[in-house]
């Protein structure tokens, strides 16, 4: 077993260790942390299936950033859901073919192929106006910036495993397949799929300590999940019923 | 007329570029001890500050999820950088709402995440010190937590919720704002924002009973203090005296006489705005609250109604029930509480008002949807009530009337510019200039369609834009209450023999 090979085995076990454990701390701070007053931005669903919809048109659509400017609408919503198609695309990588789930994985491949290019056309448009806007290159720090960096790094170096400069994807997934089950198998050495897999680590790493907290943040926001009906419903959080304790609403 | 330079207004509301530090210089009156202690805050400054705003930050993001979820969630995406009014009147770049929030997160950073503990530069974290607190002190009291920005974020980031929470922060080390704090201690102690104590009180009432049956032949009755009435009117005290304020006070009491209905104004509890919130205290939002409560319960009322009045509406519809409930003991038929509007409104649909357009025919309406009605509340039954009940009161007395532009309405409302507790002399720059994006939208109609008033619902911006309108070119009576339509046109029923005679159409 090469060096290489157990370096990056170390690796993947850390970065989905850190993503894992870190994720599930912040969610459930978010989920513990109480909201003791009843703050939905209004006109807001009055049922709790109505905050389903809201909720699924923010996640799905970006119904509030389509309101609030279209260009990052555009640019960020091509390169998410490209994303989200790369992602599942990267599915033939740990999933057997003899398996249940594998009818779509191939059918979603060529959706998944070209997304790059929109992925990467994304992302570029989300740094064009971090560079060009002055109100929004006031706001960029250089964590905006290098995020970027890496996800343009990462979305460029795949890309240019598929189009260009292919490797042994075979050993790849065997590579994967072998984490999954505990045993390191061999990995390509090739420059592009070490650069390629070592930023999927790093950002991985830095999910549960950076912005990318957004991804879970979403579903916890009061004033998009919550239910518009404070004079129907009283509303309390426990340390607001302590509080009244001591005092009494008297 | 001023010692700055009044915005100049355009054919439409242009994103300006950033300016930076047009607006360092704002800063409103510190709380002196005797405003201080009162609240439960330190009367100055305390030894170890920065120690104890650290531990307050720890706490509040303990208690408030929308803190902790808006301090993480931002992404810098941009979206909201022209969507406050500040922004956009004064073009200083902290008033952009990310940029303002940053001035807290990035200490939020410093303390309490790993990337700015270890990576400060990169992240842009910072030590709380005393040039970050004054900073802190000058934008967080250049917002007025209209919510604006939490329309446009993508993961629906409020800044007010970050204002709210570092003025909570800044009092709680010794840092209070004058003019909020000694309000609530006024409220705390006398029962409204003015101080005016009961006997005044009584004494404006009568004068204002005089006043209408003067003018109208009509012994409408403003009562005060009677027990067992139906329904107790909360109302902002600026409705007792102020202009146009105490014309919608005499629409709610006309509209109560013709509905035939018992109530009463309470002098306990004679405040309907909660200063409470603009401070970000809970503690002292939940004490003012509690006096209606009181009220409520001393005078064995059935209903509560509350006046026309914008953050008074949001802690009335929004937080009254969790500050001060459970209200077990009114009549469960109604809301509690309801909205004047919506009292006045039902009684419109059941066809128990009349109305003589014809008297506010001088007049072509349009109506501001107060930043906080309109983001954080609801009336009636169905979402978007907030705008279309007013504006069905305003039409069912006035026959010309238009709507602003509808991207300057609506939940896209801009702020009056003088809320959230800016609506002191000591930020008339900030006043005047975050008034502009109303203006020039009031601009748009006036030249379009020859509007010549605008109907408003808080008493907040009634005051704001009685001052403001003067400074572009407009005048202050401009500014009109709803019920102050209504109180022009409404019939009253035993005005004459005639009128006396259509009341036999009434129905149920």
């Amino acid at each position: 077993m090469s060096a290489l090979s157990v370096t990056y085995a170390i690796l993947f076990y850390v970065a989905t260790t850190v993503l894992i454990v870190g994720l599930v701390y912040k969610i459930r701070l978010y989920a513990k942390t109480p909201a003791p007053l009843k703050i939905p931005t209004t006109p807001a669903p009055v049922t709790q299936t109505g905050v389903v919809f809201r909720m699924a048109r923010e996640v799905v659509l970006f119904s509030s950033l389509f309101k609030s400017n279209k260009w990052i609408w555009i640019f960020g919503w091509m390169f998410h859901f490209a994303l989200l198609l790369v992602l599942l695309r990267h599915f033939r990588y740990f999933v057997d073919t003899s398996s249940p789930i594998w009818f779509w994985v191939p059918l979603i491949q060529p959706f998944g192929m070209y997304a790059a290019f929109a992925m990467l056309a994304g992302l570029g448009g989300l740094w064009a106006r971090r560079i060009l806007v002055d109100r929004v290159r006031y706001i960029s720090g250089p964590s905006d910036h290098l995020m970027l960096a890496l996800l343009v790094a990462i979305g460029a170096s795949g890309a240019m495993m598929k189009f260009v400069e292919h490797t042994d994807i075979v050993a790849v997934k065997g590579f994967f397949q072998g984490l999954l089950t505990f045993s390191i198998q061999p990995l390509p050495g090739d420059p592009v799929l070490l650069i390629h897999l070592a930023l999927v680590a790093v950002l991985m790493l830095i999910f549960p300590i950076s912005k990318l907290l957004h991804a879970p943040g979403i579903f916890f926001s009061p004033t998009r999940n919550q239910v518009d009906n404070p004079r129907e419903k009283r509303h309390q959080a426990q340390w607001t019923v302590e509080l009244e304790a001591d005092g009494g609403n008297k | 007329m001023a010692d700055f330079e009044v915005p100049e207004l355009k054919e439409y509301i242009e994103v300006p570029k950033y300016k930076d530090g047009t607006m360092a210089h704002s800063s409103p009156y510190i709380a002196k001890e005797k405003f201080q202690e009162p609240l439960g805050y330190p009367g100055e400054l305390i030894e170890n500050w920065e120690e104890k705003a650290i531990e307050k930050m720890g706490e509040l993001k303990g208690k408030y999820r929308s803190f902790q979820v808006f301090l993480d969630a931002c992404v810098k995406c941009g979206a909201c950088t022209d969507k406050c009014h500040y922004y956009l009147g004064t073009l200083d770049p902290k008033n952009m709402p990310v940029a303002r929030q940053d001035l807290l997160r990035k200490v939020y950073r410093r303390y309490f995440t790993f990337a700015g503990k270890w990576f400060p530069k990169l992240v842009g974290a910072v030590d709380l010190d005393k040039d970050v607190l004054d900073e802190w002190y000058s934008y967080f009291h250049q917002c007025s937590q209209c919510r604006r920005c939490s329309v446009y974020c993508p993961y629906g980031i409020d800044t007010a919720e970050i204002s709210m929470a570092a003025r909570e922060i800044m009092a709680s080390v010794g840092v209070g704002q004058k003019y909020c704090n000694e309000i609530i201690g006024k409220a705390n102690t006398i029962g409204n924002n003015l101080g005016l104590p009961e006997p005044a009180l009584a004494d404006t009432l009568e004068g204002l009973e005089e006043e209408v049956e003067e003018d109208t032949g009509v012994a409408v009755k403003f009562p005060l203090d009677q027990k067992g009435a139906d329904i107790l009117l909360v109302t902002p005290s600026a409705d007792f005296f102020a202009e146009p304020h105490v014309d919608g006070l005499i629409g709610y009491a006309k509209v109560f006489h013709e509905a035939g209905a018992s109530w009463t104004i309470s002098s306990y509890a004679s405040e309907a705005a909660n200063f409470g919130m603009f401070i970000g205290s809970y503690e002292n939002m939940r004490r003012l609250s509690l006096r209606v409560r009181k009220a409520a319960q001393d005078l064995g009322v059935k209903r509560i109604v509350f006046g026309e009045c914008g953050h008074a509406w949001r802690v009335a519809y929004s937080f009254l029930n969790t500050l001060a409930g459970p209200f077990d003991f009114l009549d469960p038929n109604y809301p509690v509480p309801q909205h004047i509007c919506e009292y006045t409104y039902d009684l419109i649909q059941k066809d128990k008002l009349k109305f003589n357009k014809t008297e506010n025919d001088h007049m072509t309406l349009t109506f501001h949807d107060s930043c906080n009605v309109a983001r954080a509340t609801r009336m009636g039954d169905k979402p978007g009530g907030q705008f279309d009940i007013p504006r069905a009161v305003i039409k069912a007395a006035c026959n010309n009337y238009v709507d602003m532009p509808a991207d300057t309405i609506g939940e896209a409302t801009f702020c009056c510019g003088g809320g959230g507790g800016l609506l002191t002399d000591d930020l008339m720059e900030l006043r005047v200039k975050g008034a502009m994006p109303r203006m020039q939208a009031l601009k748009t109609v006036t030249d379009d369609y020859g509007v010549t008033n605008i109907a408003a619902i808080c008493a907040i911006c009634k005051s704001q834009f009685t001052k403001v309108l003067p400074y572009y070119g407009f005048t202050m009576d401009q500014i009109v209450s709803v019920h102050q339509l209504v109180s022009d046109a409404i019939v009253l029923s035993d005005a004459t023999s005639d009128d006396a005679d259509d009341s036999g159409e009434e129905q149920e």
